[in-house]
């Protein structure tokens, strides 16, 4: 199949965008990579996700999926000479999809939380905790998971490191950006063991973009979208 | 040995409904159970720590959480007859996006119908309209949302079928004159028995809400 049949709309700092990329990479899929310029919505876009105009969205043979986790399964289910993303056992299968749910849903709106919402140290402080609350249940869940492997997919990388692990660039940046420790080897040794094997995987490490390149980035946009902060 | 299927439920759950659904279709025998809401089972808590919520399938012990994944899971499993998810990738990715849809935009705003006043109530109903034109748009003239077989996006929508009395009780308005296509589709899907049969009476639906509303002194 020629480059030109797959396409994915996105960015090189949203962790969504990078879900998609990493799946592709773990298929081995050549694709375009069309990005989106900040605060601007292509004609492209517009068209393949009129719903809610949001990247990523795969454009395979000139149809459009949209929705990082329903783009990575769509993958998953296509490119099936690749390794398999999503467990094989129908309830494994409803594990890594229950915590990317919750990931989603819960977890990382939290972490948005303490950047975005958070003013005084007292909400601060809540938000942190919901964060790291979160990052105690995936670190429960790991072992449930792993399968003795390096990954909570087991030996290679899965549907579920992949939900998680997008966001650990922009954990990163949160952490440095509010003087926080949110991933704590004190408190959640298998997650942090499991991002340093995460960032280095083959599939993610050229897609994962540099702490300080997304800390710039970060600032420009929090200054581009936030009201200036009182005196 | 056979399997061993329990459903942690609240009947007016339209996400309980999704799970009943799919059960239904397979021809799946389970042991319901009714939760009290306000006084949640050990079971409960224990099958479900992170979210505390029904519906739980519980298969063979193990606990399957969220009604979206477990109708996946459902359909994974007993995959021998009614299949729920398309078989071509593309169709799937399309039924778990209009499911994903309904999950999104619609409960939100459908209890801002019920719950609120004046301008906010307004405001809900408007957005509620919008939402379920976007949902007839994409049906389409198909008899179902996935085409010709009942599926995934018509089991995560149907269940607030039996709502639609109450928000419009409720809320003063017709649904039916806004989307008629939409209550087509819903009176064709009502003309399964899987559905039929795992939907709540309009009317006690109805009462449930006017006992909230009671409860939180609307009314």
């Amino acid at each position: 199949m020629s480059t030109s049949d797959v396409k994915l709309l996105g960015g090189w700092p949203s962790p969504f965008v990078m879900r998609a990329r990493i799946a592709l990479n773990i298929k081995s899929v050549d694709y375009e990579f069309l990005q989106e310029k900040v605060g601007e919505k292509s004609e492209l876009l517009l068209k393949s996700n009129p719903v809610y105009k949001k990247i990523p969205v795969l454009i395979h043979a000139d149809k459009p999926i949209c929705e990082s986790l329903i783009i990575v399964q769509y993958i998953d289910e296509v490119w099936t000479s690749g390794p398999s993303i999503l467990p094989s056992d129908p309830y494994d299968r409803a594990i890594a999809r229950f915590w990317a749910a919750y990931i989603d849903d819960k977890w990382f709106p939290s972490v948005r939380g303490i950047a975005l919402i958070a003013e005084g140290d007292e909400e601060k402080k809540e938000a942190v905790q919901e964060v790291a609350t979160g990052l105690e249940l995936l670190e429960d869940a790991f072992p449930k998971c792993n399968k003795g492997g390096n990954f909570f997919g087991g030996e290679r990388i899965g549907y579920l490191d992949i939900a998680l692990g997008c966001f650990l660039a922009w954990l990163r940046v949160t952490e440095k950006l509010n003087n926080v420790k949110l991933l704590d080897e004190a408190k959640t040794p298998n997650l942090c063991k499991w991002a340093e094997s995460f960032c280095s995987d083959a599939a993610v490490k050229d897609v994962m973009p540099e702490t300080d390149k997304l800390l710039g980035f970060a600032k420009v946009l929090m200054a581009r979208f936030k009201a200036p902060p009182a005196n | 040995m056979a399997d061993e299927v329990i459903l942690l439920d609240f009947w007016p759950s339209m996400f309980g409904m999704r799970v009943r659904i799919a059960l239904a279709e397979k021809g799946i025998e389970y042991q319901y159970r009714e939760e009290d809401l306000m006084n949640k089972s050990p079971l409960l808590l224990k099958m479900n720590p992170v979210h505390k919520k029904i519906p739980v399938l519980i298969h063979n012990g193990k606990p399957v959480c969220e009604s979206l994944i477990a109708v996946e899971y459902i359909d994974e499993v007993w995959k021998d007859k009614a299949q729920i998810l398309p078989s071509d990738p593309y169709q799937r990715a399309q039924a778990r996006f209009w499911a994903d849809y309904v999950d999104k935009k619609v409960n939100a705003v459908a209890r801002n119908v019920w719950a609120t006043k004046g301008e906010e109530q307004e405001a809900a109903k408007k957005e509620f309209i919008e939402i379920l034109k976007v949902l007839e748009g994409e049906l389409g003239d198909k008899p179902y949302f996935g085409g010709e077989t009942f599926g995934l996006t018509d089991i995560s929508l149907i269940g607030y079928y039996c709502w639609f009395y109450a928000y419009e009780t409720f809320g003063i308005f017709s649904i039916e004159s806004e989307c008629p296509k939409l209550i087509a589709w819903a009176k064709r899907c009502m003309e399964k028995e899987s559905v039929s049969k795992s939907l709540a009476d309009p009317h006690k639906v109805y009462d449930f809400v006017l006992g909230m509303k009671k409860r939180h002194g609307q009314e």
